[in-house]
């Protein structure tokens, strides 16, 4: 056991009730919970992405149009009951399109973030924690990482994807996307371990993995998940930046990115090419962005959203 | 501590050394400068080919590391980054687009962060009133639109403002008008007239971004005791949000914004080609379209050092501003 009150709230039995007043007695994981239900924009977001992950796997049993399917009775067309997003310069249906974009963007967008800033903590906590040869090591890592510039890194190994896995892709995008957190979670760590309760378990024998998992990184927990919901973003909006010259994903691969960065061209002129992929891209990630943003309230330990308001 | 310096610097050759062979290599490897001659017509003859890719350092039939070496050599001897695909001087582009990179981002990146920090100052000041939820959800809308969907999305109305004056007032293409760009009044004028949009774009999305991260850290220091002691002794509430809040919260700000301000001088790619300006992000994407090997080394190495120079200066800027790790 450790003096970290916050241990005692996490190990504590935990009674049903559904008083309004919040007591000690409440398990973590249920006083987060009903904190990120007050949420409201935490909640439309929730809906949102659960309502637009529908969208991208149920919608295809929806639409008359297969996104492999051409109409070559209508190229360049608007948006009409045919066609419900319009067509582009092939007569591809761009509804299907877009819903199988936003297939492949969401499962990137998730995997690449988790990664990422799973590596970062691990990476970043360890550094701090452990100091002397593990920090210059994984520090001189993380500074190779940093000077190389990973957009040009990425756009030149993109050719090498064709015809491979897209996931190895995801890997490598998740690989050039943690290491200024895990300076941030370095140094926080730093700060960290010289406190009482990290030093109280260190003195009664707490294995350090524990100590880094229990003490140090719940504490910078509100970084974190800012960071992850911030990279999920980054990530589908990374993915995309990539496409937009023609990078990363590669045929017959479509992603969100491949169809905007075909529709930016011709915005002027024929803007739904354009607005529809955008639109569904800008709405996932702004929906992931308002969860983590109500998350971070109800996670943070000295967040004061318990005490009234809201 | 000069020993300190010295190992440090040492490092940093290291890393520079590492990042910039491999990104070198890395292009060696994967583009294919003969493609610019197989697609001529009529194509120029086989010998021909050969001996301007030999003459530029770009031959394939050449042993990847022997191009490298030589290559290297040029920089060491007499920082020459040799030639462009093109046959024209690394060093003078570099020279040139340093510079109109630097005149797009500077007011955007200044603009961008002072009122970043502003915004999410006010916001966790005001946390949960509702400025504090409309700056959160704009900010939000703000972060979750991609610069390259920003930047095209704003030529319409850029376009339509356009419309209201019946003339050009903003223009959306380039840095100045062709036959302009010299430095009297009417071409300043001019020089602002095609900045304005660019550099909504880009502030836009700083605002956003470095709000969010503001309110979070101003948030972690509102409920310090330090502040409350500020405020015990005697501290008007303004004052100890200022003098000790906002300066603790910044603290963790000055990584981003090390970085911020040096990699101003890579560019910003998506701006640069959609506006077209031809600065750094420019080459940086026209390189790998021209299969420019020099070219992209030469960007991976510029920008390595720069990487390098922003987390020296986050280092200090960690040390001037907190005390605890300047004690250590």
């Amino acid at each position: 056991m450790s003096i970290d009150p916050k241990v005692v709230v996490e190990t504590a039995p935990t009674p049903v009730e559904d008083g309004p007043a919040e007591q000690a007695s409440l398990s973590r994981g249920r006083l987060v919970l009903r904190r990120f239900l007050r949420k409201r924009l935490a909640i439309a977001g929730l809906v949102v992405l659960v309502l637009l992950f529908l969208l991208a796997f149920l919608g295809p049993y929806l639409s008359p149009w297969s996104y492999e399917q051409k109409d070559f009775e209508s190229f360049l067309s608007p948006p009409s009951a045919g066609h419900w997003f319009g067509t582009n310069q092939t007569g591809a249906d761009l509804f299907a399109q877009t819903l199988r974009g936003m297939q492949k963007s969401l499962i990137i967008g998730l995997l690449a973030a988790l990664i990422a800033t799973g590596v970062a903590a691990l990476v970043g906590a360890s550094a701090g924690y452990f100091g002397g040869w593990v920090d210059r090591a994984l520090m001189w890592f993380v500074d190779l990482l940093l000077v190389l510039p990973s957009f040009l890194i990425l756009a030149l190994l993109s050719p090498q994807f064709r015809g491979k896995s897209w996931l190895l892709f995801v890997v490598l995008l998740a690989g050039f996307a943690w290491m200024i957190t895990s300076r941030v979670v370095r140094s926080m760590t730093l700060s960290l371990k010289e406190r009482e309760y990290v030093e109280a378990a260190r003195f009664m024998g707490v294995p350090a993995y524990k100590i880094i998992l229990r003490h140090i990184l719940p504490n910078m927990s509100s970084l974190l998940i800012v960071d992850a919901t911030v990279n999920v973003g980054v990530a589908i909006i990374g993915e995309a930046s990539l496409a937009f010259f023609g990078f990363g994903i590669q045929p017959p691969d479509i992603s969100l990115g491949t169809l905007i960065a075909e529709g930016s061209v011709a915005f002027l002129t024929d803007s739904w090419l354009f607005l529809f992929p955008s639109g569904f891209l800008v709405a996932i990630v702004l929906a992931v962005n308002l969860i983590g943003d109500g998350l971070r309230d109800a996670f943070d330990p000295t967040s004061n959203a318990s005490r009234g308001s809201h | 501590m000069l020993g300190f310096l010295l190992r440090r610097f040492a490092n940093y050759l290291v890393l520079i050394v590492i990042a910039t062979s491999f990104g070198y290599l890395l292009a060696a490897s994967t583009l294919n400068p003969r493609a610019k001659y197989d697609t001529m017509q009529p194509r120029p003859p086989e010998a021909s080919i050969s001996q301007t890719l030999s003459n530029l350092n770009m031959n394939p039939a050449d042993p990847k590391l022997d191009r490298l070496g030589r290559w290297a050599k040029g920089i060491v001897t007499g920082g020459d980054f040799g030639k462009t695909i093109d046959n024209k001087p690394i060093n003078e582009e570099f020279g040139r687009r340093i510079w109109v990179s630097l005149r797009l981002l500077l007011i955007g990146t200044i603009l961008g962060s002072v009122v970043g920090v502003a915004v999410g100052a006010y916001s966790a000041i005001n946390q949960y009133r509702w400025s504090d939820h409309t700056i959160t959800f704009l900010s939000f809308v703000v972060i979750s639109i991609p610069v390259f969907v920003l930047a095209v999305a704003l030529k319409q109305p850029a376009i339509g403002f356009n419309g209201l004056f019946g003339t050009d007032v903003l223009f959306i293409q380039g840095e100045y008008q062709a036959g302009g760009g010299g430095w009297s009044g009417a071409a300043i004028l001019d020089r602002i007239q095609h900045l304005v949009v660019p550099t909504l774009s880009l502030a836009l999305g700083l605002v956003a971004f470095y709000s969010r991260y503001q309110r979070a850290t101003m948030l972690d220091v509102l409920g310090s005791d330090f502040l409350r002691t500020a405020r015990a002794k005697g501290l008007r509430r303004r004052q100890a949000l200022v003098k000790h809040g906002l300066r603790t919260a910044l603290i963790p700000m000055m990584t981003f914004f090390s970085y911020q301000f040096v990699l101003m001088f890579v560019g910003a790619i998506f701006t640069e080609k959609i506006f077209g300006w031809h600065g750094m992000g420019e080459w940086f994407i026209d390189a790998i379209g021209k299969n420019d090997i020099n070219s992209v080394g030469a960007v991976v190495f510029f920008s390595a050092i720069l990487v390098l120079i922003a987390g020296m200066l986050a280092d200090l800027a960690y040390a001037a501003l907190d005390p605890r790790v300047r004690a250590n």
